[in-house]
């Protein structure tokens, strides 16, 4: 198990080497090809490198604090156990804490609803993992502006609850009921 | 720099000034796995930005403006959400891409679209998600997500 993920990932440092190797020699040529185009494309490039570099070791570090001081078992044991609207509330903030990747969530957020979690909080948290992610936000707050930043988050948020709401009518109304609601400390 | 950069890295700062004084050891690893994201998102982000100089300094103003730019209406919303479902590209250099894009004549709603849809819809991630949710959640959680990235990018596009 453990095997096949290394592999994985090693797969994809390849492809990522690949694709930026590529890239940089495709620039080279046409910079050699098209001379007069070399300083547009510097300019450019060193102007969005820069603007990534300034911000970007800082959200890297508040992923490693997160992943370490909130581990996956801290949020399975919260977000199991809630309902109502504490439940929505944390699964909107679990989802948007900077911890890891949407592929690490669908597991936890699987063996979370075999355990009973309802299914609107479930879609929640999956949507702000992958939508509202803190790091995220931080990244489109450097390029996008603060307006444009708030707006979609609000906006994201609003329609990410409706979206949960209909899913789990959609589930109540079609097949099994997941019976244990017994466990709501409202 | 600017008051974003300065906000950002004095937030960071000030978490992890909390962490060592609670816990110089956890502090160390956390470190680590940044250091790590950091070196693993490198050869992304330099992708992206070479990406972004052929774009800007090749693509025509008019040819983004003309796919996805303010007089494309629902078409350029729609072909910006559908790019977004499909990419498969970090959130993270998601951004600076959208930036040049919004740099070079696409509409804020587009950008809203594409970026709504690129973090929320995974294609391929789809096959894990089926197999942890099952299909009908999945399938459901990524139709609906398509349909609400686009109405957020109208009301965006409205508002902004």
């Amino acid at each position: 198990m453990s095997n096949s993920k290394m592999s994985k990932k090693k797969k994809e440092v390849v492809r990522d080497l690949i694709i930026f190797t590529v890239l940089f020699l495709g620039t080279t040529i046409l910079i050699i090809v098209f001379p007069d185009k070399k300083q547009s494309i510097f300019n450019t490039s060193w102007h969005f490198l820069i603007e990534m570099i300034i911000i970007l070791p800082a959200v890297m570090i508040l992923v490693g604090l997160f992943t370490i001081w909130i581990p996956k078992e801290t949020i399975a044991k919260y977000l199991g156990k809630s309902s109502g609207i504490k439940g929505v509330l944390l699964a909107f903030i679990f989802g948007a804490l900077p911890t890891g990747p949407l592929y690490i969530a669908f597991p936890m957020a699987g063996s979370l609803l075999k355990k009973g979690a309802s299914i609107s909080n479930i879609v929640i948290f999956l949507s702000a993992w992958a939508c509202i992610k803190i790091p995220q936000e931080m990244v489109e707050l450097q390029f996008l502006g603060f307006k444009f930043m708030i707006t979609r988050l609000v906006l994201t948020i609003i329609f990410v609850l409706i979206m949960a709401l209909f899913i789990q009518k959609i589930y109540h109304n079609s097949e099994y009921k997941k019976g244990e609601t017994s466990n709501e400390n409202i | 720099m600017t008051i974003t950069v300065i906000i950002i890295n004095g937030f960071v700062f000030l978490c992890l000034l909390v962490s060592i004084i609670k816990d110089k050891n956890k502090t160390l690893q956390a470190l680590k796995i940044g250091v790590i994201s950091f070196m693993r998102l490198l050869p992304t982000v330099f992708s992206i930005i070479f990406l972004i100089g052929l774009l800007l300094t090749f693509t025509p103003e008019s040819l983004i403006s003309k796919i996805i730019g303010n007089h494309t209406g629902f078409s350029g919303l729609f072909i910006a959400s559908l790019l977004g479902a499909v990419m498969h590209i970090p959130a993270i250099v998601a951004f600076p891409l959208s930036a040049s894009l919004l740099k070079n004549g696409a509409s804020l709603a587009a950008v809203a679209a594409f970026i709504t849809t690129l973090t929320m819809i995974g294609f391929v991630t789809l096959p894990l998600e089926i197999k942890e949710m099952g299909k009908k959640f999945a399938l459901l959680r990524n139709s609906i997500s398509f349909i609400i990235a686009i109405f957020i990018a109208i009301i965006i596009g409205g508002v902004l």
